[in-house]
């Protein structure tokens, strides 16, 4: 399974799939750089909803295209966050760098 | 004996057996009943360990990476080896942000992460000669 890109004005939403790992973070890199290339995009919006796996690749990721992104404040939101996921952006540090949402109805994983 | 078990997988070093690694790491894990946030724990723990075989130990090219599973009433035991590079400089490389792939948009978060999910990380390495990780949970109920 595969990401799903949605790019709307300057906004780039990437939905994410269950497993966000070296292979799968690679691919995301190199297609939202193609988009970025091509459009001007001020905010990216990773969809974890799907998402139950990551590893360190997908913090490189983020962090990369924080950035790509030019490093300004807000331009890198991750929204429907379960709380494995939480738990690899705060240890990384990466939450004082993006904004996150965690998903509803917590607890379970 | 009871409630001892174990098994090997050698595969190669290819991306897309990081997942077949996590995903038997989680399955021989199943038998010692863990919650779902340990099972999350442990695989990513073990993909982190594979990914660094592949990505600094084998440097992309592709050779056998060997994961060792051992159950003991409660405790499982991973060991993750590679016969690659090796590393000069064990703690250095275990320091958190610490990689020598910035360019690849490697985190250096790696070990870090084994270290938050596991209750015992240690490494063994022989420059020329390869890196052995060894991690150590106990899964709680």
């Amino acid at each position: 399974m595969s990401a799903i890109f949605q790019q709307e004005g300057s906004v780039l939403m990437i939905h994410l799939p269950a497993d966000v790992d070296h292979p799968v973070s690679d691919e995301i890199r190199k297609e939202s750089d193609r988009i970025i290339a091509n459009v001007y995009i001020r905010t990216m919006i990773f969809d974890f909803e799907k998402t139950g796996f990551m590893d360190s690749s997908g913090i490189g990721l983020l962090m990369g295209r924080y950035r790509a992104l030019g490093m300004r404040q807000g331009c890198i939101r991750a929204v429907q966050v379960n709380s494995h996921i939480d738990k690899l952006l705060h240890l990384s540090g990466v939450h004082r760098y993006i904004e996150i949402q965690r998903s509803e109805g917590e607890g379970k994983i | 004996m009871e409630n001892t078990n174990e098994m090997t997988l050698i595969f190669d070093s290819r991306p897309v057996n990081e997942g077949l690694a996590r995903i038997t790491a989680a399955s021989f894990c199943t038998q010692l009943n863990p919650t779902l946030e340990e099972v999350a724990d442990l695989k990513t723990a073990v993909s982190e360990a594979v990914t660094n075989c592949i990505i600094h130990g084998y440097e992309g090219e592709i050779h056998k990476i060997r994961m060792d599973l051992r159950r003991k009433g409660q405790e499982l035991f991973v060991d993750i080896t590679d016969q690659g590079v090796g590393i000069a400089d064990v703690k250095k490389a275990m320091e958190p942000l610490y990689t020598t792939k910035p360019e690849k948009e490697r985190s250096g978060m790696g070990f870090t992460f084994m270290e938050a999910f596991m209750d015992e990380v240690t490494v063994d390495s022989t420059v020329g000669v390869g890196t052995s990780v060894h991690m150590k949970k106990t899964i709680r109920r």
